[in-house]
């Protein structure tokens, strides 16, 4: 079964590595071009997913386990709403990317959705390779005669 | 690029931001539970974000007690451009009681969860309740029409889990849940294409603006269309009549904390955005002309009184035939809307408020049972009352608050509903709203004569429930029987609310 379907999982060990690249790229040029967080975090999330469906659950569960994706999904809420607390900390609304650059808000702005879209963009990631887990880790937890 | 320019910036304290603090501290915690992971730590991070929450909603509420409204600018966005929260009056006594209600569960919730749920699973609960808190308080307090859908989102998608995990008890929870997520999101559905129109009609999303625009449009359809959408998006909800059958189900196999906690706040909050969306965004004199409190509020708020306390004289499950006395009591929160006078809303706004705590509190009962028992059935509860001394005597103080004996909280709203109808010259109204009452004596009466007249099963082991469950069931119990004689807190605010959402009074901005 290893020596199965060589030229996919060759091919498949080739593009997760660009994948990833290309989430990072979408990621963080997102402000000058198509892409942001959503898309990134779906991107990155379609890298272990191809992984996943080559190698298998297991495998790809020992690179990404479950509980660290729970962590994961956890984290880019914080980091989002960690700008909100650190704009109020200086004096300024929840969320107001100024603070990032009193003195050029322009550059506060800039920064600020970069740190906020890279919350996102972690979130999203989790949850997407949550959604996989869940789906595929699925067998029938009660029996018919259980009910 | 510009270069450097100088700006000017007041830093902003610490009461300045209370209106977001009083989301962000729960929204904050509900990840923090999960990246600890840690259960005793879930719990004390929920208790003392709710406690907190519940202190800012304290301050809120003294600040627009009078009138007068605080408006807070999201990202520093000035509106009508960017998301603005949004406090007077109306939402302030809602954020209030959410949070008031939030706190007290907690400390019920602790042994209650551990007996309900497997240990696994406890960590999550406290995200997931942080969760629905957060967006329920979201719904009251923003002032964006677009943010409350989302708001309503979050609470709803971490209500159906909050419901779902009643299945590790009983697996009829999961259908429960499976029908109020089906409902729930037709509901919600329903609502954004409501804004959708509104939105189309006026360019804009600040329900201020969008109020001043409708004033300019005249007789569009598309405002008409949106109108339609939002009463029924939002009537589901509410659970009203017809649309009520997602309730009984999700509260009876919801696990008890959960269902005392939603039942007291979930469907406040939605009356609360049909209120807003009635009488600020709309008009009173819009929702008059169109007929709606006559023609669709009143006829079905008067079916629910009825129906619905029949129904709940007939069950023989404790838990649900709480649920079907909230159908009914939300038909007179709706009755109030549809007396389309000062009165009848400050009845809404009162009744929301009483029957917060009332329903909790008998929830709270139930759930206090259903520790010994795993059970709410009446067969199963035989005589509980005796061998659970205060547990039973809170019971009675919640259904009398539900009666509408004076004395307790429930008599104030029905008094004041009532004179609303006489004010409008509604007599038959009047008298429905009192023999439904006496339905409520049936079904209340027909649960203390078991608690209290049914000997108990031989080999029963229940005793008095702990004490980490009596203490917010005895302050419940207390608050029913203050704010039935001391009515200064609710009833003002209410007061104030009602004059901001009739006559559109918002007062002087605060801050």
């Amino acid at each position: 079964m290893h020596y199965h379907h060589l030229i996919l999982r060759v091919i498949t060990k080739l593009l997760v590595g660009t994948i990833m690249l290309f989430a990072f790229y979408v990621q963080f040029h997102g402000d000058f071009s198509p892409g942001g967080g959503f898309q990134a975090g779906v991107i990155m999330a379609a890298a272990f997913i191809l992984y996943g469906i080559v190698f298998g659950l297991y495998a790809v569960q020992v690179v990404f386990p479950p509980w660290l994706v729970h962590k994961v999904m956890a984290l880019g809420v914080l980091i989002y709403a960690g700008v909100g607390v650190y704009s109020m900390m200086l004096g300024y609304a929840f969320l107001d990317y100024n603070a990032f650059d009193p003195g050029h808000p322009s550059h506060g702005q800039h920064n600020g959705i970069l740190v906020i879209e890279f919350g996102v963009g972690v979130t999203v990631t989790g949850v997407m390779i949550a959604i996989y887990y869940a789906f595929a880790g699925r067998f029938p937890q009660i029996s018919d005669e259980d009910w | 690029m510009a270069g450097a320019v100088e700006v000017q910036h007041t830093a902003l304290t610490l009461t300045d931001h209370l209106p977001v603090l009083q989301v962000a501290i729960p929204f904050l915690a509900a990840p923090l539970i999960v990246l600890v992971g840690n259960r005793t730590f879930a719990w004390v991070l929920s208790f003392v974000a709710s406690a907190l929450a519940l202190v800012i909603s304290f301050l809120l509420l003294m600040a627009v007690y009078d009138g007068g409204y605080i408006s807070y600018a999201l990202g520093g966005w000035e509106p009508p451009w960017g998301i603005e929260y949004r406090v007077d009056a109306a939402n302030a006594l809602i954020l209030f009681l959410i949070s008031a209600i939030g706190t007290v569960v907690l400390p019920f919730a602790y042994p209650s969860v551990k007996a309900e749920l497997k240990t696994t699973s406890h960590t999550l609960f406290y995200a997931c309740y942080m969760l629905c808190f957060t967006g329920l308080l979201g719904v009251v307090v923003t002032g964006d029409a677009f943010n409350v859908f989302v708001f309503l989102e979050i609470s709803s998608l971490s209500t159906y889990v909050l419901i779902a995990v009643g299945a590790e008890r009983d697996k009829r929870a999961l259908t429960a849940a499976y029908d109020y997520l089906i409902m729930g999101t037709i509901g919600a559905t329903f609502f954004v294409i409501g804004i959708g129109f509104l939105y189309i009609a006026t360019g804009t999303l600040n329900m201020a603006d969008m109020s001043d625009r409708i004033a300019d449009q005249g007789s569009n359809r598309a405002v008409r269309a949106g109108f339609a959408f939002i009463i029924v998006g939002m009537g589901l909800k509410v659970a009203m009549y017809p649309l009520h059958l997602w309730l009984p189900k999700a509260y009876t196999f919801a696990p008890s904390a959960v269902t005392i906690f939603l039942s007291a706040t979930a469907t406040k909050a939605a009356i609360y955005v049909l209120l807003r969306f009635m009488f600020t965004v709309y008009k009173p004199e819009f929702v008059f002309e169109t007929n709606t409190s006559l023609l669709v509020f009143m006829p079905l708020a008067v079916i629910a009184m009825f129906s619905a306390s029949f129904v709940a004289a007939f069950q023989v499950n404790f838990k649900r035939m709480l649920a079907y006395s909230s159908v009914a009591q939300v038909g007179y929160m709706l009755l109030g809307i549809a007396l389309l006078n000062q009165t009848g809303l400050t009845a809404t706004m009162v009744h929301m408020f009483n029957h917060g705590i009332t329903k909790a509190l008998l929830f709270m009962g139930a759930g206090a049972m259903f520790y010994y028992t795993g059970s709410a059935f009446y067969d199963k509860l035989g005589g509980l009352g005796r061998k659970m001394p205060i547990t039973g005597a809170c019971i009675l103080i919640g259904g009398l608050s539900l009666i509408g004996v004076p004395g307790t909280a429930g008599f104030v709203s029905k008094w004041i509903l009532v004179q609303a109808a006489f004010e409008n010259g509604w007599w038959p109204v009047a008298i429905a709203i009192v023999l439904s009452s006496l339905l409520a004596v049936v079904y209340v009466w027909r649960a203390v004569e078991v608690l209290y007249l049914t000997p108990p099963a031989k080999n029963s082991t229940a005793k008095e429930a702990p004490l980490m469950m009596l203490i917010p069931m005895i302050i419940l119990a207390g608050s029913c029987v203050y704010f039935g004689i001391f009515t200064d807190l609710p009833l003002g605010a209410s007061e104030t609310a009602a004059n901001v959402l009739m006559n559109g009074t918002n007062g002087e901005l605060l801050r």
